[in-house]
């Protein structure tokens, strides 16, 4: 594997970081797609680094980055280079923004400009959960129910990701 | 993560007040990007400069950035293991409901509507079921909430 990799995933997560509006979540969104165009890793792999990016500590996004630049490449750098690619973007973006903090807040553009990326960062978490949708993730009735089943304890009870990631993993066990 | 950095940064540290934060977190929510990062590097960078900002990035992304390395390289090793796969097989399909059922909360915070709501389905519908690239729609987002702005405010100036 020649160099073309490293300059893959940093272009990639470069793109990420720069166009990764709203956080945790809408990430998922970009990351996923960098993903699928380059065929880096199937659609299963990328949900159990969610799981895994759920239990540890720390942002989705870097956990991501370090993941896929580790499994990509299947070395260190790489996941140093993922990892420092996403970052970068939010070194340029808000070292301008601190130096114009006070022309900017409030601004009428930046807050129409906002205004047009609340909505749509919506549905970039919604298509990420329907892109997860798929028979890779759901292999039988089992997964249905239990995709229903944890849909109604966080959106109802919100039970904590945690707990309901170590109970479907206990679950897994049980059923499997 | 926002909660411990505001405790470390506001209340022990005392680096920034809580009024500073406020306004900072709007900011780094609006950015792009990891927000946890954004707030390390602004923090940083009002401290000590630019130098500042390079070191709370790192010490906010090294944590992370070990602990996953760990787990990548240890669980490359136990993927196909039977009991690792059964596990897996269980939680899939719980992390989807996880990044769906904070969905429609979230849609009322950021004031979608039964008029706005074509906005989140058309981009979703794009992204899942043409494959579209998640970054033109993030692009279209901003040219169209700067349109419709803009138009709305030089209406509402004909008006008056």
């Amino acid at each position: 594997m020649g160099i073309e990799i490293y300059i893959q995933l940093f272009l990639s997560f470069f793109k990420i970081g720069l166009f990764g509006f709203g956080g945790g979540y809408a990430i998922i969104s970009l990351i996923q797609h960098e993903i699928e165009i380059h065929g880096w890793m199937t659609n299963s792999e990328f949900t159990d680094i969610i799981a895994i990016s759920q239990m540890t500590p720390g942002p989705i996004g870097i956990n991501s980055a370090t993941y896929v630049g580790y499994t990509a490449s299947g070395t260190i750098l790489g996941s140093a280079v993922a990892t420092f690619a996403i970052v970068l973007p939010s070194f340029i973006i808000m070292l301008t923004l601190s130096r114009f903090f006070f022309v900017l807040q409030g601004n009428k553009y930046m807050e129409y400009a906002l205004s047009g990326l609340r909505p749509a960062v919506i549905g970039l978490i919604a298509a990420a959960a329907l892109v997860l949708m798929n028979t890779e993730n759901f292999i039988d009735y089992k997964s249905i129910i239990m995709f229903a089943v944890a849909f109604f304890a966080s959106f109802k009870f919100k039970l904590h990701p945690i707990l309901l990631i170590i109970l479907a993993g206990i679950a897994g066990l049980i059923l499997y | 993560m926002i909660p411990l950095i505001q405790r470390e940064v506001v209340q022990v540290r005392k680096w920034i007040s809580p009024k500073e934060f406020i306004d900072m977190l709007a900011l780094a929510q609006s950015a792009p990007g990891v927000i946890a990062i954004n707030t390390a590097i602004f923090i940083g960078y009002k401290i000590k400069g630019i130098r500042g900002s390079i070191v709370t990035a790192l010490g906010c992304a090294l944590p992370s950035f070990v602990i996953i390395l760990l787990i990548a390289m240890v669980f490359s090793n136990f993927k196909d293991n039977a009991i690792v796969e059964r596990i897996f097989k269980g939680i899939r399909p719980v992390v989807v409901a996880l990044i769906a059922a904070p969905l429609y909360n979230m849609a009322k915070s950021a004031g979608v509507n039964w008029k706005t709501i074509i906005i989140p389905l058309l981009a979703a519908l794009l992204i899942w079921g043409l494959n579209i690239s998640p970054v033109w729609i993030v692009m279209a987002a901003i040219a169209g909430g700067i349109i419709y702005g803009t138009v709305q405010a030089n209406r509402l100036k004909n008006r008056n």
